[in-house]
């Protein structure tokens, strides 16, 4: 199977069109001495229905989340996907198209890339949104290569309790551009005011807290974004987007740039991608946004129509000057997210915020009164919380797996101090059933 | 007619959504959050019915082209046809719906094909081993410049090489990533044959190189006969070579970056491997090293042990990791159903047809359009306007006219180096018909260029919208949807 349309008589045709013997005469310029002499080592070419069989079962080889009840969160998050998000991204006009470079012949996407960016400014209070990044680990990064851009200062600080692989990212990226990058510890789950305010200086381009942090907990964003401040820092909030139905948004606190992973708004867990990462910021920052954004303008008979603009900032004009090498980005998870987010409306990101909220505070009661188990912080939380477990947290995970339950992330492999620790998510998919079957699984296990 | 908004269709009290009735005993928010952590301004998102959504959302893929709309010639994107059974298996639950952190024994399927997909794309590059982490293209680019920079500082050259040279023909996002790794951008000339200047070369190449960003073939369509020659003179002066994978189309089976000398490739999975581009992304930057850069692979990498595959986070020399996860791991299932759909004789008349289709077409607009460099091409050629611009017409026109016509646009003004680019990339995926087609509609162009250029330079006449107003966009941008006042 290789989907070239060519018969024999179309390629002979098309050799003599062109005046050539052979295909091989078409690759004469390649030197004799790099080509290769053998056919590649690949397993041979399977048929469609030995393909699906051959993919089946390697998916079955997984466990999936409709066959456990998953606990599991810490950055991926098990909500419910709407029929109708599946429906519009399943759309071939969409899914098979390119970057839209041509607008005339691309405005579903640009307009839909326009919707988005507008209902990431109203979710996070900001001014301006671009089309996409790769996912909350690299916004972590692109705020904060922002932020130098914008004060021209290389210190970054950001929080201990934002998610580890946020900070490994960033870490990673700082590393080639020589940015100094330093940790605030946190105290009780919750990042330490005391000890930013002796980490801050005039150098710091950016402050990045998370919130609700890594372990689900409520940081109060307006005193971060105020100590940041005082110091001409940049404020970056790193947000979950689901929990903005009931929590300050960022442009409430203040924030310079905020961003976030928005696999939650109507994207598949897959794995850890593709996933969505956005970023928004205040409208005198605009100049200084990494990747694509769409623009509203009219066309030669004055109609209304949408095209990617401000490109002066990109690679593909600015090369080596470009605020970001980014180009393909996540365009068809945006999309998903602007059904997703049109889906819920105003009202529904509210109900199903709270929803969340309720339900994770009705499993941590129920938990902590499981013999053994306890709440390992005292923090208000969303959706998420951490408890301490009288045995090992990577066993009692290993022994749910028999009674269905993938449980909580056991806190260990981020967090040694934590090791007696699991982070459990609940989001609106989970049951007072599911919940109670956990606490009685638990029962059994400790 | 213009299109509202899904915001201009909003109407208070309308709802798509449902939730579950909650079972469980409620509490107030106010009592479980205290009242500074509580949003006070709601987020106006819009209120519709779901059939509204699905209309709204519906009609605006009316106004949007995609491969399976027609013909797609966008020169170095490789717009290939995406079969459908990839997406099928893609979204299988197996795949789609396990989390990252599940325990690797309840993952194995999953790690099972990132590790033999790596393996293949080894083999295909001829490298040694491989990372898909990366998301995109340009995260691979600078995930494999990070490497070379690791490779260098365990040489103790981190702070001496500090160029990295790239051709005055190569894609945006070379020199762009070079930057964000903290190197310094040294153009260096092509030649009068497209490929790079040696003279040139052996000028800018010294101690203080870090590496050398290629594409081979380059944007031109062209294969560079001397690679072999520039990987000696970069190696010998201690420099790396990085291999920009976007044309690797045009090679498949017949010539492996590995075995011309590079260092390190990324992959387009999105481009060469078929899996849809999506409007533009989630696409992945799969990379491939040779043995000298693999300590420093991003964590973590997919290892076999005896029969378990594991995610291998013990590698002290690694760069750290460069995205969250593992990659993006559905656009890596429908890349590796791709590869192992075709096998290793598919892949390389794959990339036949796709020389074959370019050169064909080429030939047949020859005469007609001015042909930058009239040698035989790989898998995209560019030709120019300069022969319709002595009559008014540019290569904006000439783009707007094919949308007019049915089909979508090459890639315009690019590569840089020619004006008036126009970069033509058929891929193997399109018949003699459809380039039949494409040709008339090109020179039925050329012809109208000379006998009424006014047409060309108002077009498009047949889409949504005409011509935008780029340069107000820029001026004065609305990039956002704003609610009425009160």
């Amino acid at each position: 199977m290789n989907y070239v349309p060519h018969t024999k008589e179309d390629r002979s045709e098309m050799l003599s069109a062109i005046d050539v013997s052979s295909v091989d005469q078409l690759f004469a310029d390649v030197p004799l001495e790099i080509k290769l002499d053998r056919d590649l080592n690949l397993p041979a070419a399977m048929s469609e229905l030995e393909l699906m069989n051959y993919m089946s079962e390697l998916a079955g080889k997984n466990i999936s989340t409709d066959q456990v009840v998953s606990f599991l969160g810490a950055g991926v998050y098990d909500h419910y996907v709407p029929s109708a998000v599946k429906h519009i991204i399943s759309r071939s006009e969409f899914y098979t198209s390119y970057t839209p470079y041509q607008a005339e012949v691309s405005q579903g996407m640009l307009q839909a890339i326009f919707e988005y960016q507008t209902l990431m400014c109203e979710l996070t209070g900001m001014d301006i949104s671009n089309a996409s990044l790769y996912d909350g680990a690299t916004g972590v990064a692109e705020a904060a290569m922002m932020s130098s851009r914008i004060t021209r200062k290389q210190r970054i600080i950001i929080s201990q309790t934002v998610h580890p692989d946020y900070r490994t990212t960033l870490k990673t990226y700082a590393h080639n551009l020589d940015f100094d990058v330093e940790e605030i510890p946190f105290k009780d789950g919750i990042t330490d005011f005391e000890a930013l305010k002796e980490l801050i200086s005039n150098e710091t381009a950016c402050v990045i807290v998370q919130n609700p942090n890594f372990f689900g907990y409520i940081e109060n964003m307006e005193i971060a974004s105020e100590i940041a401040h005082k110091e001409k820092a940049l404020f970056v909030a790193c947000v979950d987007p689901i929990s903005l139905g009931i929590l300050a948004s960022p442009g409430e606190y203040g924030a310079d740039i905020a961003i976030g992973e928005g696999q939650a708004l109507g994207i598949p867990m897959g794995f850890g991608g593709p996933h969505l990462g956005f970023i928004t910021c205040q409208k005198k920052h605009m100049r200084q946004m990494p990747g694509r954004i769409a623009g509203e303008t009219s066309d030669n008979k004055g109609r209304r129509g949408y095209l990617l603009t401000l490109q002066a900032r990109e690679q593909h004009i600015r090369r080596e000057r470009a605020t970001s090498n980014i180009c393909s980005n996540q365009a068809l998870c945006a999309l998903a997210a602007t059904v997703y987010l049109s889906w819920l409306g105003k009202q529904g990101i509210k109900e199903l915020a709270e929803m969340c909220l309720q339900k994770a505070h009705y499993a941590c009661e129920k938990l902590s009164l499981v013999p053994g188990l306890k709440r390992k912080h005292s923090a208000p939380f969303f959706k998420e919380f951490v408890m301490k477990m009288p045995l090992d947290p990577e066993k009692i995970s290993s022994d749910l797996i028999s009674a269905n339950i993938l449980g909580g992330l056991p806190l260990k492999r981020f967090y040694p101090a934590l090791s007696d620790s699991m982070l459990i998510a609940v989001t609106e998919k989970r049951t007072k059933e599911e919940i109670d079957m956990l606490c009685r699984a638990l029962e059994g296990l400790v | 007619m213009t299109m509202p908004l899904i915001f201009e269709k909003s109407k208070q009290g309308r709802k798509a959504y449902s939730l579950p009735k909650s079972d469980i005993p409620g509490k107030e928010t106010t009592e479980l959050l205290p009242d500074w952590a509580i949003r006070k301004k709601p987020a106006f998102l819009p209120e519709v019915s779901e059939v509204d959504l699905i209309r709204h959302y519906t009609e605006l893929s009316h106004r949007n082209f995609g491969v399976d709309q027609g013909f797609y010639p966008l020169g170095s994107c490789t717009m290939k046809y995406n079969p459908k059974i990839n997406e099928d298996v893609a979204a299988l639950p197996g795949f789609n719906n396990i989390h990252p952190y599940q325990p690797e024994e309840l993952v194995q399927g999953a790690l099972e094909l990132m590790y033999k997909l790596g393996r293949d794309l080894c083999e295909i590059s001829g490298m040694y081993e491989a990372s898909l982490q990366p998301a995109a293209g340009a995260h691979g680019e600078l995930t494999g410049l990070m490497l070379i920079k690791a490779y260098h500082e365990s040489l103790g050259e981190g702070e001496k090489r500090t160029k990295v040279i790239v051709p005055d023909s190569a894609h945006g996002t070379n020199p762009a990533s070079a930057a964000l790794c903290g190197y310094e951008v040294v153009e260096v000339k092509s030649d009068e044959r497209g490929g790079v200047d040696l003279t040139s070369l052996r000028e800018v190449v010294s101690e203080d190189v870090a590496a050398l960003m290629l594409t081979n073939p380059n944007t031109l369509g062209l294969f560079d006969e001397n690679a072999v020659e520039i990987a000696d003179i970069v190696h010998s002066a201690g420099g790396l070579l990085y291999y920009d994978g976007a044309n690797m189309n045009a090679i498949m089976g017949i010539v492996r970056p590995g075995d011309m000398g590079f260092d390190v490739l990324h992959y387009n999975l999105h481009k060469t491997f078929s899996t849809p581009h999506g409007g533009g992304g989630p696409g992945s930057g799969a990379i491939a090293v040779k043995e000298i850069l693999a300590p420093f692979l991003p964590v973590p990498v997919v290892k076999k042990d005896g029969e378990l595959y594991t995610l291998d986070y013990d590698r002290p020399d690694s760069i750290g990791r460069v995205k969250g996860f593992y990659g993006n791991f559905n656009v890596l299932v429908k890349a590796f159903a791709y590869i192992r759909s075709l096998g290793a004789k598919g892949l390389r008349e794959a990339a036949e047809t796709a020389v074959l289709n370019a050169n064909y077409v080429m030939r047949k607009l020859q005469g007609r359009y001015h042909l930058s460099y009239d040698r035989d091409c790989k898998h995209e050629f560019v030709i120019d306007a300069s022969y319709q611009l002595k009559h008014g017409v540019n290569t904006n026109d000439i783009a707007k006219a094919l949308l007019d016509l049915g089909f979508h646009a090459p890639t315009v003004y690019f590569p840089l180096i020619i004006r008036e680019a126009m970069m033509i990339e058929p891929t193997e995926t399109e018949s003699k018909e459809t380039l039949d087609a494409f040709i008339g509609a090109m020179l039925k162009i050329a012809e109208l260029s000379e006998s009424s250029p006014e047409t060309l330079q108002e077009a498009p006449h047949n889409t949504v919208v005409g011509r935008l107003d780029d340069v107000t966009a820029a001026r004065r941008p609305i990039l956002r949807w704003t609610p009425p006042e009160g």
